[in-house]
């Protein structure tokens, strides 16, 4: 085990419950899965959908508890060996469907997390708006969710997350469910070296979801793979990439070998 | 925005339907028993001083009173089963079964209880209003998205953020639907309770002409009570336009 772990699965079990009561049996989504993530890391979750890669999100943010195993939040110290567990940090999470508030602008959006925390609403905005400017929003602030677009509804549920992630135990963590899906692949692009920015800027340890090969391959240090139903192991693939990136590194020749092992992969497990 | 003419149907209809009336009324030419609509509108302009100056503020204080009444109580008692399992299950056959109770018949009972103070007529009113208000705002505070509380929680949400930031606006056009149909509950409550028992008010000033083959008369302050709901339906549905612009 890696004492230095960021975060840290520990042979957890998690199963949904049944539709039917009478049912004790749950269907085993993960079963002993371990496996960790380091502090600073960027980490990719691929898998055929279905596969359960939400529901670990759901587990690290404690909607979901895992039915046998634990979940470790270890705060890693830099000069000394101490750890300590932090139970339920505070997590950025950006969820698989953008779930704003449809009774909030934008902007009122983006300042929940803030709000939450009792931070005073001029102090608030004074961090959110620049984050809007970066994002390609400006100027959306004052619209309702129902009338922004998917990609743009996206990207304020993205900005929500970071907002949300804070800095106040230790690094914070980052939780992305497929946050760029519903953008046109130039937003994508954009969005994606904002966010290798952000990161290289505040140290963020990001664990994002994504159907996206190529932006797995670009955006992380390691990426991994579920490959069984249910989930007990992760296939772990680290990214032979230096940083900074540039886009033309996904045309290196070991890139697009890896990249076609990943989809040859992931292609076997969509069953017919 | 809603053009004029998006209703030139129903003033055509509602015009073609008074103009029947009147005309009936002409050939059939007894107004104790059928007033025409000119007698009513003459009667009523007779009638000013005493309709608007004291027997309107009587039925609108009733009115009011029992809205106030069954929104405090109603809110309550949704919140009281909201948050628990065991209160809905004890009070949502109860409210249920309060509406298959006949008010009209039980009114005469508050008489006998309340006497003829304002109180036995709120009493009516309340029991109009107090099921949809109660119902619309526990359907509405139960219609809340589990995933977005789930997600607050995330954030750090304490249990009054998530009402007042979730539950609370979630269950407002729920809320509105149920007001709309209250108000105009209300009206009906009120003249029913004053037609019943008292002093004052629309619905025994309509009675006492009733008594004095009026017809013109009897009709005049239905006229009123009837104005009445519409305009509380209108205001609700302005404050409604309002609070919930975020779904137009
Ligand atoms: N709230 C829930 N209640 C019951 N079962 C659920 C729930 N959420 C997900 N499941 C089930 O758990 C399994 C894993 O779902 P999950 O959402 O984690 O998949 P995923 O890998 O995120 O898929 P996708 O890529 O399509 O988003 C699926 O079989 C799904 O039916
Ligand atoms: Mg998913």
């Amino acid at each position: 085990m890696n004492s230095r772990a960021h975060l840290l699965f520990d042979q957890v079990s998690f199963g949904y419950p049944p539709f039917d009561k009478t049912n004790e049996l749950r269907q085993l989504v993960l079963h002993n899965l371990s496996f960790s993530v380091q502090p600073g890391q960027f980490v990719s979750l691929v898998g055929p959908s279905g596969s359960g890669k939400s529901t670990i999100f759901r587990l690290i943010t404690g909607i979901e508890k895992p039915l046998q195993g634990k979940i470790y939040f270890p705060v890693w110290f830099k000069d000394g060996p101490e750890i300590e567990t932090v139970h339920q940090p505070k997590v950025g999470y950006m969820p698989q469907q953008d779930l704003l508030l449809p009774w909030r602008t934008a902007l009122d959006n983006a300042l929940l997390p803030l709000e939450l925390r009792g931070v005073a609403r001029k102090e608030a905005l004074g961090q959110v708006q620049s984050l809007f400017d970066e994002c390609g929003l400006a100027g959306t602030e004052t619209l309702y969710p129902h009338q922004m677009s998917g990609g743009m509804r996206q990207r304020v549920s993205f900005l929500r997350a970071v907002v949300a992630s804070g800095t106040l135990t230790g690094p914070p963590l980052i939780l992305l469910d497929e946050p760029f899906s519903a953008l046109d692949a130039i937003t994508r692009i954009a969005m994606q070296e904002w966010l290798l920015e952000q990161w290289t800027k505040r140290k963020q340890t990001i664990l994002l979801i994504t159907h996206d090969v190529d932006e797995a391959l670009f955006l992380s240090d390691r990426i991994l793979v579920i490959e069984e139903q249910p989930v007990t192991q992760l296939t772990e693939i680290e990214v032979p990439l230096d940083r900074p990136r540039h886009l033309s590194d996904l045309e290196k020749r070991e890139i697009v070998q890896l990249k076609y092992a990943l989809l040859t992969k992931l292609k076997t497990k969509v069953k017919t | 925005m809603k053009k004029i003419g998006d209703y030139a149907g129903a003033v055509a209809f509602i015009l073609l339907l008074l103009a029947i009336w009147e005309g009936g009324a002409r050939v059939y030419d007894q107004s104790y028993l059928l007033p025409s609509p000119s007698q009513i509108l003459v009667r009523l302009w007779e009638l000013k001083e005493v309709l608007f100056f004291s027997h309107l503020p009587a039925t609108l204080s009733i009115v009011l009173t029992g809205l106030a009444i069954s929104i405090g109580a109603g809110g309550i008692l949704a919140l009281f089963m909201y948050y628990s399992p065991f209160a809905s299950k004890t009070f949502y056959p109860l409210l249920v079964a309060s509406q298959t109770i006949p008010i009209i018949a039980l009114a005469p009972l508050f008489v006998l209880w309340f006497g003829y103070s304002i109180w036995s007529k709120v009493a009516v009113t309340v029991l109009f209003t107090f099921f949809p208000i109660t119902v619309g705002l526990y359907d509405g505070l139960r219609s809340t998205d589990r995933r977005l509380t789930e997600l607050l929680q995330t954030m750090g949400a304490k249990k009054r953020h998530l009402f007042f930031k979730v539950a609370l606006p979630s269950s407002l056009p729920h809320f509105f639907s149920s007001l709309k149909v209250a108000v105009t509950l209300s009206v009906i409550g009120a003249a029913v309770g004053e037609w019943l028992g008292a002093q004052a008010g629309l619905g025994y000033f309509s009675r006492r002409m009733m008594t004095q083959f009026d017809g013109a008369a009897v009709f005049a302050p239905i006229v009123l009570l009837a104005v009445i709901a519409i305009v509380l339906f209108l205001i609700v549905k302005l404050i409604e336009s309002i609070v919930l612009k975020w779904r137009l």
